[in-house]
């Protein structure tokens, strides 16, 4: 495993030099403009407004690093053959993946962290206080930071077999089918042909149900997020995450570099 | 030494240790159109070994096969059929890995990092202690001269540093194989004979080198054998002075003629440099073409056997190699 970290802590090293937490400051000035914004026009609403205007604007920012870094993660190092060096040291190409997986998930994680700290200073500022109840804002970052990674797990599984372009396109695509996976299941009868039906249901259960993960109503208002659905999610993230890894690196594993 | 193997079983010798690099019947072929159906054969049944302590040159016009063979030997691509074993072991072992060194052609690396950085990097993958990688990048850095620039990023890198650098991740953990695709390739004349005295130092510490090239100069002043790959391939194996004695033929004599000395059709076949001429013969009319130039009071200064150069023997077999290309596709209309 010290190889994974390897290659995780330098993908991390990475992430920082080429500057991907300059988000950081984007998103530091829409929740300065937001606060600023809501402390004038919004009348009892200010925790609702911030609070979805932040975890919108992690869960955005996030998905954004999540696709295009995370299909890049493999598909640059093919592309400018720096793979070829370190594939000759001792390292398995299953840990090359696994590494790079770690080292954005790392990234995205400080990067989401940040964030939420940014959000909870605007609420501070809206707000004048945090109570404990606002804590309930930290599930749904956490909920998010499990969306992140699968969408990183999908983008790498198909920049290992296919272009980058197109990857993006697939990991996009996955990404809002997903979203929509209680409607293909729950389709009524006679709205849609019988045939369609069922084949969107049975795809309904190969996507990932990225709905479970949206929880920014209910925090937003102040509700609190069972913990079984906590649980449910990250064993569902977990598990979803080994199975489409486990195919990214048999799949790479199989690939000739050329 | 192993000798010239014409006949087939190219770089065999089983009289020998366990070769250092071992390829058997290597094939390996590409996909390629729209749903990559078809197929084309990069490298064809590919039979040799490279010995312990040797250095061994891979010489090739481009798309050969040379740099196909490497990237099977370190797993960049899988092949269609064969084997091979380095030191012993299956090229799919990872263990191998602890014991090569490999360049490959045109390196890129990480050009966020700082020379020093990426070497520290490569070096974590060998389990060493901080202490000693930080001494080895420094000894590395020093060998390759990039010592001054070790701390600055690598994308200000010019190609022949990159190249530097390449040079430099492959030996930092000492392999007892090292495998280097095109190193002399972007490197100005300072910088290629710094390589070359690289591989002489491996050569002298007892490290199997094997590398491929175009630049026949530089083969035939380094490698104690060559193999000669032409349209994937192998065409030949063996010393580069056995290799082109094979074909060695005629005598050159380098003479002087006395100032009114006589001229006929012998001098007109002659080079003139200087006060010199160099006349090249049959071997068979050297005794009629020396009594000649001793009647005509010519001073003969040297005798010497003409052998064509590795270059020569080179484009020999490309030009064999094509010739038998077109009478294919001629066959084929």
């Amino acid at each position: 495993m010290t190889r994974v970290g390897t290659v995780a802590v330098n993908t991390f090293r990475e992430a920082l030099r080429d500057r991907v937490l300059y988000n950081l400051v984007f998103f530091a000035l829409v929740m300065m403009a937001a606060a600023i914004l809501v402390g004038q026009i919004s009348v009892n609403i200010e925790q609702i407004v911030m609070i979805t205007l932040g975890l919108s604007a992690i869960s955005i920012i996030g998905l954004l690093i999540s696709v295009f870094i995370g299909v890049g993660l493999v598909s640059k190092e093919i592309d400018k053959r720096t793979l070829y060096a370190l594939l000759a040291k001792p390292l398995r190409r299953w840990e090359f993946i696994l590494g790079k997986f770690a080292g954005l998930a790392l990234t995205l994680t400080v990067n989401t962290a940040a964030m939420s700290a940014g959000l909870f200073l605007a609420l501070f500022y809206v707000k004048h206080s945090i109570e404990r109840a606002d804590t309930v804002v930290l599930v749904a970052v956490y909920f998010i930071l499990l969306k992140l990674a699968l969408v990183v797990a999908l983008a790498m599984l198909f920049s290992c077999f296919t272009t980058p372009l197109l990857a993006i396109l697939f990991s996009a695509g996955i990404y809002i089918a997903g979203l929509f996976v209680h409607e293909m299941r729950n389709m009524q009868a006679g709205t849609i042909d019988p045939a369609l039906g069922g084949f969107l249901r049975g795809i309904s259960y190969v996507l990932p149900n990225f709905e479970n993960f949206d929880v920014m109503g209910a925090v937003a208002h102040g509700r609190a997020i069972p913990g079984a659905l906590i649980a449910q999610n990250t064993v569902y993230a977990a598990l979803y995450c080994a199975i489409v890894l486990a195919v990214a690196m048999a799949i790479f594993s199989q690939r000739n570099l050329k | 030494m192993a000798g010239i193997d014409p006949f087939g079983v190219y770089g065999k010798n089983e009289s020998m240790a366990e070769p250092a690099i071992d390829i058997e019947n290597l094939t390996k072929d590409y996909p390629y159109g729209f749903l990559q159906l078809k197929k084309r054969r990069s490298l064809e049944s590919l039979t040799m070994q490279v010995q312990p302590g040797e250095v061994f040159g891979f010489l090739g016009p481009n798309g050969a096969g040379k740099s196909t063979t490497i990237k099977l030997l370190m797993r960049l691509v899988f092949p269609t059929a064969g084997s091979a074993r380095i030191l012993g072991k299956p090229i799919s072992d990872i263990e191998m890995h602890r014991d090569i060194g490999y360049l490959p052609e045109q390196p890129y690396f990480y050009d966020y990092l700082t020379a020093a950085e990426v070497l520290d990097y490569f070096a974590r993958f060998h389990d060493f202690a901080a202490a000693e990688r930080r001494e080895r990048v420094q000894r590395m850095l020093k060998k390759v001269g990039l010592e001054s620039a070790g701390r600055i990023q690598l994308r200000k890198y010019s190609k022949g540093m990159l190249q530097r650098v390449g040079l430099a991740q492959a030996i930092l953990h000492d392999p007892a194989v090292v495998v280097l695709d095109e190193p002399m390739s972007g490197l100005d004349p300072v910088g290629r004979r710094e390589v070359r005295d690289i591989i002489l130092e491996l050569k002298k510490q007892g490290k199997t080198v094997l590398f491929s090239t175009h630049i026949l100069s530089d083969a035939e002043m380094l490698c104690d054998r060559v193999g000669v790959i032409v349209g994937g391939r192998l065409q030949g194996v063996g010393a580069p002075s056995e290799l082109v004695g094979l074909k060695a033929q005629g005598m050159e004599i380098l003479f002087e003629l006395p100032a009114g000395g006589e001229s006929g059709d012998l001098w007109a076949q002659a080079t003139r440099t200087g006060d010199r001429y160099r006349l090249q013969v049959e071997e068979s009319g050297l005794y009629a073409a020396m009594q000649r130039l001793q009647a005509a009071g010519a001073k003969i200064l040297s005798v010497t056997q003409v052998k064509p150069s590795l270059e020569e023997y080179f484009m020999h077999l490309v030009a064999a190699d094509r010739a038998q290309a077109a009478a294919v596709e001629v066959r084929a209309k």
